[in-house]
């Protein structure tokens, strides 16, 4: 989407409101559902990806480093991954507002 | 002119859904919608017609296939009444929301409770809110003729809205009229094939029927308000070419010796034919009765209405149905639609002819006897269900 929703015009919405462009919910930032955010602890991360793995908005990303690290773009905050986490490297912290 | 031929009205209604090429048909029998489908069914079984045929397991499945079919670019039709309605009611608005262009025949029938299988506009009214394009017809003749204007209207890329012919059960759909049918080349010439703006198809991915945040809804809704109110023009414009092509004009509100009348029975669906002999009886005894018959129900023709009524002392609005708890729904229209007027007629609303119980001419002399009187005594918005014993 070229902007978001709360800019729309009734007159800009295609007929019975059709979404033209495929894909398009990746735009979506599911990130602001979430009252708690993912915090990895990389001195206790073993690399085995379960956190990748039971993330059910697949929001973990390997990154460089060989960490995966939440997209907090899409996160919502479930906590599957600190649950699942077999070393307690994620904790689950109050998102800060951001600034 | 073509020729006229007796037949059973729900035939001719197939007949005329046959004749407009539909792709696909979807529905569950009902009582008194079942002789239209019944026989689509025998035309699309021995191959006189070229459609898929879909045998569901209810009327919310019914519509339901009706929806993913037009959002293929498909022309589908589906046909119901009474409960069959009431359980297709969520689907209803899903139709009118995504603008898919199907229409579908509603052999009004009363609901339930207490189970009736005969005829009044309960069923419709319980979606009169759904956002389709709403039309009664009066007589066979316009049953089979709508079902053509309807897809030509319902497919207009400006429109692009759903359709529903209500057409009384029982008293139209099972007795035989003459009907003229009209040549199939002249319809195929009304009714080109249907080219969606919209379609799903899987070269070119949409997303149709997606969620709407409440950042945006609001804009969804003023977008197909504006769209319905604004397929006034489409509407009058269609019924003026199917005019042109058939020799009948259709109108969203019909007058019967109205322009001069102190007094108008307002009806909408069959009571238009049988009000009218009714008002020819009154004529002929000297009193100044008219009639004034509404074809168009949703979009709601407020200026025809206003124009057609605004001349008269009182109304005697016919309602086939009761807003439990208010009053006609006939009635609160046309009291909205005179309510911005500093002259206009009293209004006395009568509930008639519910679940089938006859309404003959004389019934509608005495309904203008009886408001007339309570008019004169002062009464100026009455409300009553007619013929109630005790």
């Amino acid at each position: 989407m070229t902007k978001p929703e709360s800019e729309w015009t009734w007159k800009e919405l295609s007929i019975g409101n059709v979404v033209l462009e495929p894909g398009n919910a990746s735009e979506y930032r599911t990130g602001d559902w979430k009252t708690l955010k993912p915090v990895l602890n990389k001195e206790l991360c073993i690399h085995c990806g379960l956190c990748y793995i039971f993330c059910p908005d697949m929001a973990y990303n390997l990154n460089e480093e060989n960490y995966f690290i939440a997209d907090l773009f899409y996160c919502k905050g479930c906590g599957i991954c600190a649950k699942e986490c077999p070393t307690g490297a994620i904790t689950m912290v109050l998102e800060e507002e951001e600034k | 002119m073509a020729k006229r031929i007796g037949m059973e009205v729900s035939i001719a209604a197939a007949e005329a859904v046959k004749q407009a090429n539909v792709d696909v048909i979807s529905a569950y029998p009902i009582t008194p919608q079942t002789h239209i489908v019944e026989h689509l069914a025998e035309l699309v079984a021995n191959g006189d017609l070229d459609a898929d045929f879909f045998c569901v397991e209810s009327e919310h499945s019914a519509l339901s296939v009706c929806v993913g079919a037009a959002a293929t670019g498909a022309r589908t039709f589906t046909c119901t009444s009474s409960q069959g309605l009431a359980l297709m009611s969520e689907i209803t608005y899903i139709a009118s929301g995504l603008r898919l262009p199907i229409v579908m025949i509603v052999s009004n029938r009363t609901l339930s409770a207490p189970l009736s299988i005969w005829n009044d506009h309960s069923d419709v009214m319980s979606i009169r809110d759904c956002g389709w394009i709403q039309f009664f017809v009066e007589n066979g003749q316009e049953s089979y003729d709508h079902v053509f204007a309807a897809y030509r209207l319902a497919e207009e890329n400006s429109v692009l809205f759903p359709v529903i012919i209500n057409m009384d059960g029982f008293i139209l759909s099972h007795v035989i009229e003459p009907i003229e049918l009209i040549e199939q080349g002249k319809i195929d010439q009304f009714l080109p094939p249907y080219q969606p703006v919209h379609q799903l198809h899987p070269d070119h991915p949409v997303t149709m029927g997606a969620f709407a945040l409440p950042a945006i809804f609001a804009e969804t809704k003023k977008a197909q308000e504006e769209a319905l109110r604004s397929s006034m023009p489409k509407i009058i414009e269609t019924w003026k070419a199917f005019g042109d092509m058939s020799g009948r004009y259709y109108h969203p509100v019909e007058t019967y010796q109205a322009e001069d009348a102190d007094t108008l029975l307002v009806t909408m669906g069959s009571y238009g034919e049988t009000a009218s002999v009714a008002v020819d009886k009154m004529r002929e005894a000297g009193r100044s009765v008219g009639l004034v018959k509404i074809r168009l129900w949703r979009p709601f023709p407020f200026d025809d209405l206003k124009k057609a009524t605004l001349h008269a002392k009182q109304l005697v609005v016919i309602d086939r149905a009761i807003s439990v708890g208010a009053c006609g729904p006939v009635a609160s229209e046309v009291k909205a639609a005179l309510y911005g007027n500093d002259q206009r007629p009293s209004v006395y609303n009568f509930v008639a002819g519910i679940s089938g119980r006859d309404v003959t001419p004389s019934d509608f002399v005495k309904m203008v006897d009886k408001a007339e009187i309570e008019i004169a005594e002062g009464n100026k918005e009455g409300f009553e269900i007619y013929g109630v014993r005790g």
